[in-house]
């Protein structure tokens, strides 16, 4: 069906003490990755509400990541297992709702896992282009850069 | 800091956007000046600029006087993690008279100028990132930092060189130290040292004087034979729990006499000693070795007859004078305050026996460098001759330099002292001996103060190098010469063959790895660890010894392999910053703690049960729920949870958070 390659857009919640430190430790290594996920930085993985996810879906994202603490690790002791059960029941719900689960990733990533971060987004991306695009929107484009407008600012800043 | 000394920009955001280069780090993988006037299209913004370092003064001050000159209200900073530099930028709009939660970072660094590859598609994701920024920043509120008092205690956890070395410095600050060691003297890996490189100072020498200046300390109250069970609460108010084993000997009646020792009814020592690696044996009732701290004798509760079935005569007992000795003795749980961790744990030698080619283990005379160490000690269980098993001298001796260090199938990362306690073991055994002498060395790493001459040294003292990962140690003798001696095989990688060398003892130079239980500490700790088990510290040029808790410090081994120089300098460093903050006497908390609106909450309690540290908690007056601010840590799972949109999150509001989904979604 979908057969011209697009570019999935995933938008990706990682919690601050795991993945997020993770991400940034992919940075550091210079490990390149797919540049389709744009995170978004929470404290905790529990704070995810999946009105998060279903904005990000509705808005045009194409896909969800969401990364947290291994099991056991969660540096508020267990807003990861929180977020695991609201994930697999959103999960359940978006099944329902006739949308692919698949769109909505949940992975553990620690603090010391660089490389795990541009493996799943890699994957993840990968996954998306297979499925295809979600299109719940059309891509936006708010703030188009209009020669004009430009020009104008230019002036202002003169 | 409190709101109201802040300017007040008017109501409308005004956002000021500064685009960092952090010099070729961003500016030669995105178009960064692209970037800058895509800013300025953005809603509400009055100014965007790019700038070569935002982090530095003209960087701080350009915001300062923008805030100024535009009237701005918030300010977006694009440039590396928050991590890293968000208290930077957020003090500098402090300076410039906002408050400083009126800021909002965006990572194009870590998260995409070093990732991505592509120029435009990482100029596309920036813009993605600062629209997100911008637009987010709009919905940001004015808030304060809450203060907590600092309890001004220190709990330091290990007591090796490092432990010992930053309790002592505090202690001399005139600071309350509890320094907990889980064996049942302190001392470390180093009291097991005989010299130390590349001075050849007597270990115990400089090391005794320490640990007595630690018992002697009056602020240093030291509890061996130790474990640490349970930590609570957050920086500057810890709470830790101590599980102190039984010694069945009372530490303040025992004067380390020893006549127990003697009179046990074990006439002649009949279990392995653990201090001398089980190369010495010693009684049910024993002291570690002659210079334990605290000089206090113990009973190993697996070999005391008394204590395993319960039927002895008790000699130990009846001569103790002082009564110190009571089989009734049982575990005790103590807790204690603190304000600030000290995490110095220390590391474990690599086992050996994980490399059977080098036949440790299975052959009688390959040695682990940690025994040699005992070996070559006067108070080793050999007093300080180097003997094979069968007592006699070696004539010549192999040091396999690298065993478990730097190799896919161990371990990848170099051990750091290796190479350096090779070298002075050669020297030692040649001293002792006379043997002749081969160090078997993939590269020789000697990189310290005066280490490059104690390498030049041990070249004119005719120790022999030769150049290439050992193969195998064999006792398969090919010649008369070879018979009854350990072959050394190796590719001398100078002159390029293979190489037998036939040896009469083998030293194994093993490597440092983190210890058994890292893991755990980590977890109790709430800190993190590298993938190689070593403790990991918050940032390792700009902060190599705190921890991403704040409050936690590290010192020594625990955080990689060190020499005892390094370990030293890092145990005061460590010492310093935990001081730093306890004599601050308070702490800011970040504010990001969650609130309920009260016109919203129906009362449901959904919050309650979710909060893993009971700060919510019913009105039942008013049948709303209430969070206890001081106690919430700022997670949000109540947020996510709660069903009417009542609870909200200072700093990741729903709207805040809204508002970065869009922002993220605009590809332009």
């Amino acid at each position: 069906m979908h057969n011209e390659p697009f570019e999935p857009r995933i938008v990706a919640f990682f919690c601050n003490w795991c993945t997020y430190t993770a991400s940034d430790l992919t940075g550091i290594s210079r490990l390149a990755y797919a540049p389709n996920v744009r995170v978004i930085r929470v404290m905790c993985s529990g704070r995810i509400d999946p009105q998060f996810v279903l904005k990000a879906l509705r808005q045009g994202a194409d896909g969800v990541l969401i990364g947290g603490c291994h099991p056991g690790d969660c540096h508020y002791q267990e807003g990861n297992y929180k977020c695991l059960r609201r994930i697999k029941l959103l999960k359940r719900m978006l099944a329902e709702m006739g949308l692919e689960d698949e769109r909505v990733r949940l992975e553990w990533i620690a603090g010391s896992e660089g490389d795990k971060v541009q493996k799943v987004v890699n994957e993840m991306t990968e996954q998306i282009r297979r499925l295809g695009p979600l299109r719940l929107a059309p891509i936006p484009v708010p703030h188009e850069l209009v020669e004009e407008e430009l020009a104008m600012a230019g002036a202002e800043e003169a | 800091m409190s709101t109201h000394q802040y300017k007040n920009n008017g109501d409308a955001p005004r956002i000021g956007v500064y685009i960092c280069h952090c010099g070729m780090n961003i500016a030669s993988k995105l178009n960064v000046a692209e970037l800058a006037e895509y800013g300025k299209i953005l809603p509400n913004v009055a100014v965007s600029r790019d700038y070569k370092f935002m982090c530095s003064d003209p960087g701080q001050e350009m915001i300062q006087k923008d805030i100024q000159e535009f009237n701005l209200n918030r300010i977006v900073v694009a440039s590396c993690s928050p991590l890293l530099h968000e208290k930077t930028f957020r003090q500098a709009a402090a300076d410039g008279g906002l408050n400083p939660f009126y800021f909002q970072m965006a990572n194009i660094r870590e998260h995409v100028s070093w990732v991505t590859k592509d120029f435009k598609e990482a100029t596309d994701k920036a813009k993605a990132l600062v629209s997100a920024a911008v637009r987010r920043v709009a919905q940001h509120q004015a808030l304060e930092k809450k203060r907590v008092p600092v309890h001004s205690d220190v709990v330091i956890v290990g007591g090796g060189i490092a432990g010992i070395h930053a309790a002592l410095t505090i202690a001399n600050s005139g600071r309350k130290v509890y320094l907990i060691e889980r064996q049942p003297t302190i001392g470390g890996h180093m009291a097991m040292f005989d010299k130390t490189f590349p001075t050849l100072d007597c270990a115990a020498c400089i090391l005794t004087p320490k640990m007595s200046a630690v018992k002697n300390h009056p602020n240093i109250t030291l509890w061996s034979y130790s474990d640490v069970t349970k930590v609570e609460g957050f920086t500057g108010n810890f709470k830790v729990k101590i599980k102190r084993k039984p010694r069945y000997v009372i530490e303040e009646h025992c004067v380390g006499c020893l006549l127990c020792v003697d009179a046990c009814v074990f006439k002649e020592p009949k279990f392995d000693d653990e201090f001398n690696l089980g190369m010495s044996k010693r009684k049910p009732i024993y002291l570690p070795f002659p210079q334990a701290t605290p000089l206090t004798v113990l009973i190993d509760p697996e070999t005391c007859l008394q204590l395993k079935r319960g039927k002895c005569k008790q000699t130990c007992a009846e001569v103790c004078e002082r009564r110190a000795i009571n089989f009734e003795q049982k575990e005790e749980e103590i807790e204690v305050d603190c304000g600030a961790v000290i995490l110095s744990t220390g590391f474990k030698p690599f086992d050996a026996k994980r490399v059977p080619e080098y036949g440790y283990g299975h052959y009688n005379n390959v040695y682990s460098s940690l025994e040699v160490e005992r070996m070559v000690n006067a108070s080793g269980p050999s007093q300080g001759e180097v003997v094979l098993k069968d007592g006699s001298k070696p004539k010549s001796v192999g040091i396999i330099h690298c065993v478990g260090s730097r190799h896919a199938k161990t371990n990848k990362y170099c051990s750091r002292v290796c190479c350096m306690y090779s070298l002075k073991l050669a020297h030692l055994v040649k001293e002792r001996t006379g043997a002749e002498i081969y160090n078997f060395y993939i590269d020789m790493r000697t990189p310290g103060k005066g280490y490059e001459e104690f390498f030049d040294k041990l070249l004119k003292e005719d120790v022999n190098f030769i150049r290439g990962r050992v193969a195998e140690v064999t006792n398969w003798a090919m010649t008369a010469k070879e018979e009854g001696k350990l072959i050394i095989r190796v590719e001398d990688t100078l002159i390029g063959s293979p190489r037998r060398i036939p040896v009469d003892m083998v030293i194994l130079s093993v490597g440092l790895e983190a210890q058994a239980d890292a893991d755990e500490v980590r977890r109790m700790f709430g800190i993190s660890c590298s993938k190689d088990g070593w403790f990991t510290e918050r940032h390792p040029k700009l902060a190599p010894v705190s921890t991403m808790t704040d409050g936690i410090f590290l010192a020594g081994a625990c955080q990689g392999p060190k020499d005892i120089p390094d370990t030293v300098a890092q145990a005061g460093a460590a010492a310093a910053e935990a001081l730093a903050l306890v004599d601050k006497g308070f702490v800011e908390l970040e504010p990001d703690t969650a609130f309920i609106k009260e016109e919203l909450c129906c009362g449901c309690r959904t919050c309650i049960g979710m909060c893993p540290y009971s700060a919510i908690s019913p009105n039942l007056e008013k049948g709303v729920a209430v969070v206890n601010e001081a106690l919430c840590k700022g997670c949000g799972t109540c947020v996510a949870a709660c069903p009417s949109g009542a609870a909200s999150q200072n700093l990741f509001t729903d709207e805040q958070i809204f508002e970065e989904i869009e922002g993220v979604l605009t590809y332009a």
